[in-house]
């Protein structure tokens, strides 16, 4: 890789040996992309240091802390070393559990021991502790054009399309090194090149309420795989979390990094200027048969309708989300043989607070919770075998994971299911 | 049992190096790609996808040749608790370049190559002994097994 005056000198030590580390870790991933050079970033989204206790116990030799994970496993460095605080603007992406309801999450002393210790460690190290994979409803939103080192798939997404930041698939060694370093591979998603449409979804049944564009969203990604589709027709309403839907959807069905909508999205204010150019592969149509054919297939792995758990907040819930749920329980119990959480970040839970919904939901016997969601920690209520979700993705997840059957509806259908206890949602 | 120097290999493909070094062993195939969170168990080195043509199949000690890597990105944090448990493939042949496959194959630290004149997958079968040499750009192969 050509590398900068600065970036030789932090490669050989000038800012220190994590800091070289880091270095080290980047060359070898550019290389290994086959990129030329890095580009400057300082918004990076990861996960660092963060482990399980088991994971700290292989490094027992190394005083098995948050130092010896950071230095061996993120830096994948050959030797420990002092880690000092990151230089970039950075974040925690999610976690494990909850940070007041861990009890209800099934979580164990120790693992919360563990889960603070890590907390304190990341905080001293200049990281903000977002703890959610919707770091933009939470303090971090990139601008057009800037480049940046994320995680979780959602979010790259969402950065690379909505916003016109650009980020690549990043994992939790090259985030945690770019924390320190300020670099990444200049590869994929930070050239323009990369960033043409590749298929067409033409859209000919109308998409204008969350719960459609969750669905197109999760057959764009059925559809394209993890290419670069670009959308046009009956698609109305943009939103934040409209498109936080579609992206997730997407990004589960197929492995979507990067979309485009005529006339929606910031890099395709026309048809043409999605392509770029580039030519056009595949035309995909989605009309009343592909949008009920989607329906039943994340609809197929349910079977009893008698619901459990009831989930939302994949992603994270945004706060007029969580108000929407608090106005549709207002008044209403969560049923005595369901449980219903709902999952968002810490920012987003303070103003929920202020705002009364978070004791609405409260009063409503819902729990709202931070920093995780249940796929991620692999936490269900004891005793859940059915549940329900307004998310593509956490359908797509979550039943898998836990061996539980699931069903996908709008948040209207997941609130009644809440407090009846039945699944009555159906595709109208 | 006969050196592998002893027997000229059956076919010898040319790619770019992505990690270096050398490594030699039976291969484990697959034409669908592979994810890493969800879709690997650390401790065993194993395929858990559902529906994965190598589920219930571990990769430890083997050469892995797929297509790509797909899914989360914590594909390279699966692939590197590998290397912790002691149960990583030994080297990396696959077609698709993404960061979640390159990065993995870094912090795996095993010989990995992409980019052939031939397409590995119409060329090595699982059981096939492979030889891999990233650092001159070549896979030999021999048919069948250990030679």
């Amino acid at each position: 890789m050509r590398l900068s005056d600065e970036e030789k000198a932090m490669r050989d030590g000038a800012k220190g040996p994590a800091v070289a580390k880091a270095m080290d870790l980047l060359i070898r991933y550019g290389e290994a992309l086959g990129a030329e050079d890095f580009v400057y970033t300082d918004n990076v989204a990861g996960v660092p240091g963060s482990s399980p206790q088991w994971v700290k116990d292989y490094y027992a030799a190394d005083g098995g802390d948050y130092r010896a994970v950071f230095s061996r496993f993120d830096l994948d460095s050959d030797e420990v070393v002092d880690v000092p605080r990151v230089t970039g603007f950075s974040c925690h992406l999610q976690g494990g559990m909850d940070p007041e309801l861990w009890r209800e999450q099934g979580m164990s002393e120790e693992a919360f021991a563990n889960f603070r210790a890590d907390e304190q460690e990341v905080s001293a190290h200049g990281i903000h502790v977002l703890k959610t994979c919707t770091p933009y409803l939470a303090g971090n939103v990139p601008v057009m054009g800037e480049h940046c080192a994320w995680m979780e798939s959602s979010a790259v997404v969402l950065c690379n399309s909505v916003i016109g930041g650009r980020t690549n698939c990043e994992g939790r060694e090259s985030t945690s090194a770019a924390m320190l370093a300020k670099r990444i591979p200049n590869w994929g998603f930070h050239t323009d090149a990369f960033r043409k449409g590749q298929h067409l979804i033409q859209v000919e049944t109308p998409v204008d309420s969350i719960f459609e564009w969750g669905m197109l969203g999760y057959f764009t990604g059925t559809a394209v795989e993890d290419a670069i589709p670009v959308l046009e027709g009956a698609i109305h309403g943009p939103s934040l979390i409209r498109h936080k839907h579609f992206g997730a959807a997407a990004a589960s069905s197929g492995g979507v990094e990067m979309y485009h909508m005529a006339g929606i999205t910031p890099e395709a204010a026309t048809l043409e200027a999605a392509f770029g150019g580039a030519p056009r592969g595949e035309r995909f149509v989605y009309g009343r048969k592909e949008r009920q054919a989607i329906y039943e297939r994340l609809n197929s792995i349910g079977e009893s309708t008698a619901v459990d758990y009831v989930m939302l907040g994949c992603p994270h819930y945004s706060a007029d989300q969580i108000a929407e749920a608090a106005r549709l329980i207002e008044g209403r119990s969560v049923h005595a043989n369901c449980h219903l959480w709902i999952f968002t970040s810490r920012a987003v839970k303070a103003t929920a607070e202020a705002s009364g919904h978070a004791e609405i939901l409260r009063r409503a016997g819902a729990k709202l919770m931070t920093d995780t969601c249940s796929a991620i920690s692999q936490a269900v209520p004891p005793g859940t075998r059915v549940a329900a979700f307004d998310s593509a993705k956490q359908t797509h997840y979550l039943p898998a994971i836990m061996g539980i059957e699931g069903w996908f509806g709008t948040t209207q259908e997941c609130i009644d299911a809440a407090c009846t206890g039945r699944w009555q949602g159906r595709l109208n | 049992m006969a050196s592998v120097l002893e027997r000229p290999a059956d076919l010898v493909i040319h790619g770019r190096k992505v990690v270096g070094g050398v490594c030699e062993g039976p291969a484990l195939v697959t034409r669908e790609t592979i994810s890493g969170w969800g879709g690997v168990n650390p401790m065993k080195g194993e395929i858990i996808e559902s529906h994965h043509e190598l589920r219930g199949q571990s990769f430890a000690g083997k050469v892995l040749v797929f297509p790509g890597a797909k899914g989360s990105s914590g594909w390279s944090g699966v692939f590197h608790l590998t290397r912790l448990t002691g149960r990583a493939p030994l080297g990396l042949l696959f077609n698709v370049m993404t960061t979640k496959a390159a990065l993995g194959a870094v912090v795996l630290r095993v010989p990995s190559m992409s980019d052939f004149d031939a397409d590995p997958l119409d060329h090595i079968d699982t059981g096939d002994w492979v030889r891999i040499d990233a650092d001159a750009g070549s896979v030999s192969i021999w048919k069948g097994g250990r030679p």
